[in-house]
């Protein structure tokens, strides 16, 4: 057994390290998730990266992959990580692509690939209803077929980002008399069809980043299903695989630890920094043990990637642990910037509309904001406790 | 041994209860905080009216003589409905100093206007730098002739934009970080010298930076006796964090209620989510906890007019308690609501913002934990 990467990879880490440091945008760098971020900001990396050829890391190479091993995509995501890119959003890289490569039919491909790959088109996902959450299965959405189109009704929530959208994957009821499961297709709904109209949602920390989606009466052709009518379900569960792998975010979170180690240098207690007390120290230190397990249990999962094992139920593992970590990540950065936690400089996307310098140091104007916004981490993506239902029934076998 | 409320005290909870409920409605908060001022001037009145604001005070003060269990009973009423109107700086905090250290004359100027509603306090002791430490002070006041000149920046004075005065701590004398040199004054805002930056904060308050130019002060404006004034300090942030305790309780048991109703309505897997073991464990769980920290607020409202040590182990024991219990309500509070937990429309989100700001008010649980550790 041996923890190092072999020279290849070290050669790859230069590569890579160098191509970021010459061209990732300069007026992103360190950007976070805190500002408020415009369209063409989101965008930028992943059109530089589509030039490249390295926008779609883990595709086949065929519809334009590196093939990469996982590895190397891991060594990639470190090292986006270390500058804090923004990088490509999933639902096209790594939701809805391999859904259409997978499942989709050759005209589907043509049309709808190249435009993932070079960020041309914004994707989003329309999955969860206001009565369809954890239990996805139980979604009311209807596509109804009249000629060689779909009429869908009904209204879809939590769709992230859908203000900026071109395009989304619905899952829609196609057959009302068939068991939950059956009966639900996979849809692709060009945004701008009349009848779609997308409501933002304000959440605690003051940001909009999801919206309600309300489809009334939307008449989509029939070549946007993917792959067979009521066959949807295997598709999503498809996809939802896809969606857990890389939401460890270990490499975002070493970067955190860095910045909060970073902070606590800068906040005083009796006149000493902060991180030289001991009892906070402590508990940077746990956190960072319970990161260099993740970590190791990543890359162990990834080994057996490699080896051929596809991802199993294991990926429930790095959910929970990823999340709880970057949980308690903001959590302690909030209480190292104390007193300063208090004032409220705007959300993700700021809505007071102030350009005034915060108050307090820079590094505590999100602090109290991003805490709020992180609670959602073990909420979405298949709530913490259904990723233990998983593992209970796949791994136990309860 | 009795911890009943006496039959007044139970009255002046019910009117209370009465009046947040009837005037505090979520949405009615909301468009409070969202109004220009902030707060509703005209609930500080009914306040008054109603004896609130007088409660703490004695007779002789001009007040209706009650105490700390009376402030605590009506703090967690506040906790309950998340009532941003300022009575911990005004009443608990300044009422505190004048009630403990004031002279005569100042106590004459200023209780009464605090028990009728006319003068709203803010109480400004934290600096960007001394982190929970009262005694870590850069904000400096110069003897000068029989008066003094204050220069310093104060940090997220919690409700200063609303406030006609202002209780400030300074240094007089000593070393940074000494117990002794540290003093204790009373001004009104408009005070030349004294300007504000005012802003919002997190959990649906109004905060300030206060900045301190060359302000020249009376001697009358002096509470207690010169470089003395840190034994007072924490006498008055003592009361003052038994009874935040008390409002976290308020929060908290609404927030617990609130959790296990939405557990009952929502459905998924064709089964309310209440029916599952796992999250009715978790349930009890934040029900336990609630349990826990009530009593520490007792405790420590009860202590606060022990001997020193007994009162600061019992404080302290209370704010690491609670805000141990106030972590994890708010959490799972917002887990069990799923996604609209996480939204600005659900109250549920706005009781967990107001349980996590707790923590950082007069000394988190870390600080606490170290205070109750020095004294044992
Ligand atoms: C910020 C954010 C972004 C999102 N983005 C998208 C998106 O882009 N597209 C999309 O389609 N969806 C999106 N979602 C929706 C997300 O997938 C759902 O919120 C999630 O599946 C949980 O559903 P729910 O909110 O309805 O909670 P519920 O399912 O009502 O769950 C409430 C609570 O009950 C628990 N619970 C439920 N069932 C069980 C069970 N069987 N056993 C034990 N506990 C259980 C849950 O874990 C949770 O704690 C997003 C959500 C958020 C918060
Ligand atoms: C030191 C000792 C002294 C004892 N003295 C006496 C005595 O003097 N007289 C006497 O009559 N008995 C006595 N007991 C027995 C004791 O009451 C039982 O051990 C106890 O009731 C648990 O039963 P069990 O051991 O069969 O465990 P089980 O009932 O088999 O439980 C196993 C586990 O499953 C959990 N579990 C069970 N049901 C549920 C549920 N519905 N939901 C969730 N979790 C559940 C339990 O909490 C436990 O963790 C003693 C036991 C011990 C260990």
């Amino acid at each position: 057994m041996n923890l190092e990467f072999t020279p290849e990879e070290q050669a790859f880490r230069e590569e890579v390290r160098t191509f970021i440091a010459e061209n990732y945008p300069k007026h992103l760098a360190d950007f976070g998730m805190r500002e408020d971020m415009e369209r063409e900001d989101f965008l930028a990396w992943h059109k530089i990266l589509g030039q490249k050829g390295w926008s779609v890391p883990a595709w086949p190479v065929e519809y334009g992959g590196t093939g990469w091993t996982p590895t190397q995509r891991y060594i990639w995501s470190e090292e986006n990580a270390r500058v804090n890119a923004l990088m490509p959003l999933p639902f096209g890289v790594s939701m809805v692509g391999p859904v259409i490569y997978t499942f989709g039919n050759e005209e589907q491909k043509a049309r709808h690939l190249p435009g993932i790959r070079s960020g041309e088109v914004w994707w989003c996902q329309g999955y969860s209803e206001p009565g369809a959450g954890s239990d996805l299965a139980s979604l009311k959405t209807t596509a109804v077929r009249d000629g060689d189109h779909y009429v869908i009704n009904g209204q879809k929530t939590w769709t992230t980002l859908a203000q900026h959208a071109d395009w989304g994957f619905f899952l829609c009821r196609t057959d009302p008399t068939a068991k939950a499961q059956e009966g639900i297709s996979f849809i692709l709904v060009d945004m701008k069809t009349p009848g779609v109209e997308v409501k933002p949602i304000k959440l605690l920390d003051g940001g909009y980043e999801v919206n309600e989606t309300w489809l009334t009466d939307v008449r989509v052709p029939v070549e946007n299903l993917v792959g067979q009518e009521n066959k949807g379900w295997t598709y999503a569960k498809f996809l939802l695989a896809h969606e857990r792998s890389g939401i460890a975010g270990v490499a975002r979170s070493k970067r955190g630890v860095e910045k909060l180690r970073e902070i606590a240098t800068h906040e005083t207690l009796d006149g000493a920094p902060l991180i030289k007390d001991f009892d906070f120290a402590k508990k940077v230190s746990q956190l960072e043990i319970d990161l260099a397990a993740l970590e190791i249990t990543e890359l162990r999962t990834l080994a057996g990637e490699q080896a051929g094992k596809g991802p199993g139920p294991e990926s429930s593992i790095l959910k929970i642990k990823g999340t709880e970590i970057q949980q308690r990540l903001t959590e302690l950065t909030l209480e190292a910037v104390g007193t300063y936690s208090a004032p409220y400089m705007g959300g993700v996307s700021n809505d007071n509309g102030s350009n005034e310098h915060p108050v307090g140091p820079d590094y505590a104007q999100h602090a109290a904001a991003t805490y709020f916004n992180m609670r959602k981490t073990s909420i979405y993506g298949g709530s913490n406790e259904i990723q233990r239902n998983i593992i209970t029934k796949m791994i136990l076998g309860l | 041994m009795d911890f009943n409320f006496t039959e007044e005290q139970g009255m002046v909870r019910d009117g209370l209860s009465r009046l947040v409920r009837e005037q505090y409605g979520f949405e009615d908060r909301r468009k409070a905080i969202a109004s220009s001022e902030g707060w509703r001037p005209e609930v500080w009145a009914q306040l008054a009216e109603l004896g609130i604001l007088g409660m703490p005070f004695s007779e002789a003060d001009g007040g209706f003589g009650g105490g700390a269990v009376d402030a605590m009973i009506i703090m967690e009423e506040f906790g309950k409905g998340l009532v941003i109107e300022p009575f911990l700086p005004t009443v608990v905090c300044a009422g505190g100093f004048l009630k403990h250290g004031g002279t005569a004359a100042q106590k004459e100027e200023h209780i009464g206007a605090i028990v009728s509603g006319s003068a709203v306090f803010a109480f400004a002791y934290a600096e960007p730098k001394g982190r929970y430490d009262y005694a870590d002070l850069e904000t400096t006041a110069k003897k000068d002739g029989a008066g003094y000149v204050l220069n310093g920046h104060k940090a997220v004075v919690i409700g200063a934009p609303w406030a006609s005065h202002l209780v400030v701590t300074a240094r007089t004398g000593g070393e940074r970080r000494d117990r002794s040199g540290v003093s204790v004054f009373v001004l009104a805002k408009d005070t030349p010298g004294v300007t504000t930056r005012d802003y919002v904060t997190v959990d649906g308050r109004r905060a300030s930076e206060v900045y301190f130019e060359n302000v020249s002060v009376g001697a009358e404006a002096l509470i207690g006796a010169e470089g003395e004034g840190l034994a007072l300090i924490e006498l008055v942030t003592d009361e003052a964090i038994a009874a935040l305790c008390a409002e976290a309780c308020g929060a908290m048991k609404v927030a617990h209620a609130m959790t296990v109703e939405y557990s009952r309505q929502r459905k998924q897997f064709g089964v309310p989510i209440g029916s599952f073991q796992v999250l009715q464990h978790r349930m009890v769980d934040m029900y336990t906890a609630y349990e826990q920290a009530v009593s520490l607020t007792y405790l420590a409202t009860l202590r606060l007019g022990s001997d020193e040590r007994t009162r600061k182990l019992a404080v302290s024991a209370a704010k690491v308690g609670v805000g141990q219990s106030a972590r994890l309500i708010g959490q799972e509070a917002v887990q069990i609501h799923g996604g609209n937990g996480v939204t600005d429309e659900y109250a549920i989100g706005h009781y967990f913002k107001r349980l996590t700001i707790f923590d950082s008010e007069f000394g988190n649980v870390d600080h606490h934990l170290k205070r109750h550790v020095a004294l044992s």
